[in-house]
């Protein structure tokens, strides 16, 4: 990384590159047809083909989740059997987590937006990234036929020896699935921390680099470093049950809680591969909206990487009530409690960068401003989880449940969506229509707090999780959940009405709807393939507002392809700093 | 929003959810007030606002970061305070041997009486569960006493709490165990002193003076057999239905043909995996071999020949 003194000052000559707000050519007319997309190494077309899966499984998880609220609408069994409801709470925690929170910034929002906030044309290793995207599809096939060949009801954690030596289902395939998964995430981490470190237009250097960039590196280290455990440890699990070598089953000599220490060591980082992008996106969109400079850089930058490494520090949090030594629940409750304060940073950082910000309420600040006020209540009821004597009596409750839906739904989702409204514009060349969007916001709004603030009530009373069958008294909080989720599954029905409708019929967005100031909004509309005709050359740091457009509009022409850049003007000389 | 506070370890518990809550509660309010007025004071008027450079604030960041390192380290050491004493036994606490099998809770006591889904205790007096599990992992919970721990196959766990009042609680199993994970359920029932000894002594002895049939129905609720046999009608729950199943001809698994006598009831009980009725999966039933005596095996035949 650089300092001050490593830095060396070069003096280079530059032009400025306006982009073009309704070019002829870009990225979806220069190849077309379905064998340019299977063949395509263009990091934004394999952005967009994840953005494709990821909706479709988040619908099959969404649909699930309706379906498990609806029957427990009242306890005991209404029109499914409790051999089906598990089996399908098992299939809504595998998908939402494996299939689309885990890809979901990183894979389809990164892989769009990360080589044009570089400057570059594309990823490091363009063929390791279709490679990896093939690799996420074989995975979903396999669990996409466990699904129909026996099913699997262990719940997404599969803990032994239940799924081991007890469970009739296919979780064979169900754990290839996501052990080939696994490759597909450890690939696209890889590709991401070569592409970042490597290909950093001219002026780039480390303290000018979006904070998306820093999430997408943190989220990166943490995939390539823990995504291998889990790996090993579904590949235990399956010789386990295939070859009745003892690991997990006492009854062949092994310990079922090594699975959960092993499980929990890849699970909970995976926690941070998810959420960890979102505070990225968060960060991009509440100063662009703010029109300010984001408060705080290094602080936001660095907690990024505080949390990625202390999160591999905290995995015993989830095994308080398995037996573990006093000791050792002591120091990962106490370490439980460190990584709370970068996230805490986080959240001060955003509400400063807000503060004589010029406030512009469109959809994606209107979804952060929704993860501030969701994740924060997620984060507090983290505290609450982590106070030992507390958690004992929370684990395992729907308290849990709701903890883990306000962090990854309330926080990731959020941040999620907030990416996709303010990159619509960039990745469709469209606008969304903002009263349908902030319609949409706030059914998502009500219906989720509808759905999960009553599970925290349910949870502090003593209602545990993964009940098919219930105790009347939590019938009514159960009721509330049930009308919540239907709620929430309205706003998400409009929203993909109103995002499949501005495809066709959204007005043109140009270049630059936000008057942001980092490099993806500076290059055309909707970008050409290669992204830029010319090098970028970058002198301002991604959240200088107080520094005119024309500043971040500079580069380097390159020959024989100047024709597709935008208007060329006369040679300007300037200074940019380079990392040693 | 807790459940009541039956055990004497709730209290603590308690006080620290609450301070939990109201800290939170406090800053929530804040950063929400902060948001919104954020958004209205500081919205766009015009697109050529010019917004401040502010970049960066050291000693805000240092009182950020270090206020809420005191606060959660107050909540640290509360909550390790109040689970070491949640965690340490008393040592003259009373001991109850249990078993948890898919899907019922066996409580083994000193005199070698059982209880199944059932945990007979008495009152204000420390009590100290010793839990295996024969199958699976399980998780012994009581929301009342604010306890709860995972009962393993491979080793023993523990749990302890004092109730200092006679009443009843709810048991539940939290960790997911396959199927009937949710029908896992027992209750506490807290007795004086006396009203414990008697039933510890007579639940022991065999009633003369009730009909052999009428005991062996009290005892196929008590040990959870009607759990998975219908006692109703003909419907399968997971086994066979106990209406009928007197004298009859049963094809077995594997083909052959059996009786349904005496020796083959008792044999089910024994060694539930010798004979499987054809069409039911095998491997969900345990012996009770060492938790049914010969009385109370012969007592359950006496019943099923009334079930017609």
């Amino acid at each position: 990384m650089s300092t001050a003194d490593s830095t060396e000052i070069k003096k280079i000559q530059v032009q400025r590159f306006k982009p073009d707000d309704d070019p002829k050519h870009h990225y979806l007319n220069e190849e077309t047809g379905l064998w340019s997309w299977m063949t395509t190494v263009d990091h934004k077309k394999i952005g967009l083909m994840y953005l494709g899966s990821i909706a479709f499984f988040f619908l099959i998880g969404g649909i699930l989740a309706l379906v498990l609220r609806t029957e427990l609408l009242s306890p005991a069994q209404s029109f499914m059997t409790a051999d089906t409801y598990n089996q399908i709470f098992t299939l809504h925690g595998a998908i939402m987590i494996f299939f689309f929170l885990i890809p979901s910034v990183p894979a389809a929002l990164g892989n769009f937006i990360l080589p044009l906030q570089l400057g570059c044309k594309d990823v490091a290793f363009p063929r390791l990234n279709l490679l990896s995207f093939y690799i996420y599809v074989i995975g979903a096939l396999f669990t996409i036929t466990a699904i129909f060949t026996g099913g699997v009801d262990t719940g997404w954690t599969f803990y032994t020896p239940y799924s081991s030596s007890v469970s009739g289902g296919n979780i064979m395939m169900m754990t290839l699935g996501v052990f080939i998964l696994g490759f597909s995430s450890i690939l696209t981490g890889l590709n991401f921390i070569v592409t970042i470190h490597r290909m950093r237009s001219p002026g780039l250097t480390w303290s000018k680099l979006p904070l998306f960039l820093w999430g997408l590196y943190a989220t990166s280290i943490i995939q390539v470093l823990a995504t291998p455990v889990l790996a090993i440890t579904v590949l235990l699990l399956t010789m386990e049950r295939v070859l009745s070598i003892g690991i997990f089953d006492p009854a062949l000599g092994g310990d079922p809680v090594l699975f959960q220490h092993f499980f929990w060591f890849y699970s909970h980082p995976a926690v941070y591969i998810m959420i960890v992008p979102g505070f990225g996106v968060i960060s991009e969109v509440i100063s662009t909206f703010s029109r300010k400079h984001i408060f705080g850089y290094w602080a936001i930058a660095l907690s990024s990487l505080a949390i990625a490494f202390i999160g591999f520090l905290v995995w015993g949090h989830h095994m308080f009530t398995a037996g573990q030594s006093s000791l050792a629940n002591m120091v990962f409750s106490f370490l439980t409690f460190l990584v709370g304060i970068p996230t805490g940073i986080k959240i001060f950082n955003w509400l400063a960068t807000m503060h004589k910000g010029s406030i512009d309420l469109k959809a994606p600040m209107i979804y952060a401003m929704m993860f501030l006020f969701l994740f924060t209540i997620g984060g507090f009821t983290g505290i609450m989880l982590g106070a030992l004597a507390v958690d004992i009596h929370l684990h395992d409750t729907y308290y849990v449940v709701a903890h883990f839906h306000y962090v990854m739904m309330g926080g990731m989702v959020m941040a999620f969506l907030a990416g996709l409204h303010y990159w619509w514009p960039k990745i469709t060349g469209k606008m969304y229509p903002e009263l349908w969007a902030r319609v949409s916001c706030g059914l998502i709004f009500i219906g989720f707090n509808l759905t999960f603030l009553p599970q925290f009530v349910m949870g502090s009373l003593g209602m545990p999780r993964r009940y098919f069958n219930y105790i009347d008294q939590f019938q009514g909080y159960h009721q509330l959940s049930t009308y919540g989720s239907y709620t929430l599954g309205v706003g998400f029905l409009i929203m993909a009405a109103y995002l499949a409708w501005s495809l066709k019929s959204g007005r043109k967005a140009g270049a630059n709807p936000w008057g942001s100031r980092s490099m993806e909004w500076q290059v055309n509309a909707m970008p050409p393939l290669h992204n830029f005709h010319h090098t970028p050359v970058i002198i301002n740091g991604p959240y200088d507002y107080h520094k005119p457009m024309s500043e971040f509009q500079l580069g380097i022409p390159e020959k024989h392809n100047g024709h597709h850049g935008g208007h060329h003007e006369d040679p300007i000389t300037t200074s940019v700093e380079a990392d040693s | 929003m807790l459940p009541p506070a039956g055990s004497t370890n709730a209290a603590e518990v308690d006080a620290l959810f609450n301070f939990i809550n109201v800290i939170s509660l406090i800053l929530l309010v804040g950063i929400s007030i902060a948001i919104v007025y954020f958004a209205i004071k500081y919205r766009r008027r015009s697109d050529n606002d010019v917004t401040p450079v502010i970049t960066h604030n050291n000693t805000l960041e240092i009182t950020w970061s270090v206020i809420p390192l005191i606060l959660v380290m107050i909540v640290f050491g509360w909550g390790y305070k109040g689970y070491l004493n949640m965690a340490t036994a008393p040592e003259d606490a009373y001991e109850v041997q249990v078993t948890a099998r898919s899907w019922l809770w066996e409580f083994h006591y000193p005199n070698g009486n059982v209880s199944i889904d059932e945990l007979h205790v008495p009152v204000n007096r420390p009590i100290k569960l010793v839990m295996n599990s024969s199958d699976v992992i399980h998780s012994f919970y009581v929301p009342d006493y604010r306890v709860k721990k995972d009962v393993l196959p491979n080793r023993y766990t523990s749990v302890w709490f004092e109730v200092p009042e006679t009443g009843e609680a709810t048991i539940f199993c939290t960790e997911y165990c396959g199927m009937d994970h949710s029908n896992m359920m027992g209750k506490v029932v807290v007795h004086s002193q006396e009203e414990f000894d008697t039933w510890l002594a007579e639940s022991a002895q065999v009633d003369e003076s009730i009909p052999p049939a009428d005991r062996g129905r009290e005892l196929v609720q008590r040990f959870g057999c009607t759990g998975c046999h219908s006692i109703e009608d003909n419907s399968v729950i997971q086994g066979p239905s106990f209406v009928g199943i007197m004298g009859r001809d049963r094809e077995l698994e594997d083909g052959t043909t059996v009786t349904t006598d005496e020796n083959y009831i008792r044999e089910s009980i024994l060694d539930p995996q010798s004979q499987i009725a054809a069409g039911f999966p095998g491997g969900l039933m345990q012996s009770y071999a060492g938790i049914l005596n010969d009385q109370q095996i012969n007592d359950i035949i006496e019943y099923l020949k009334t079930l017609d």
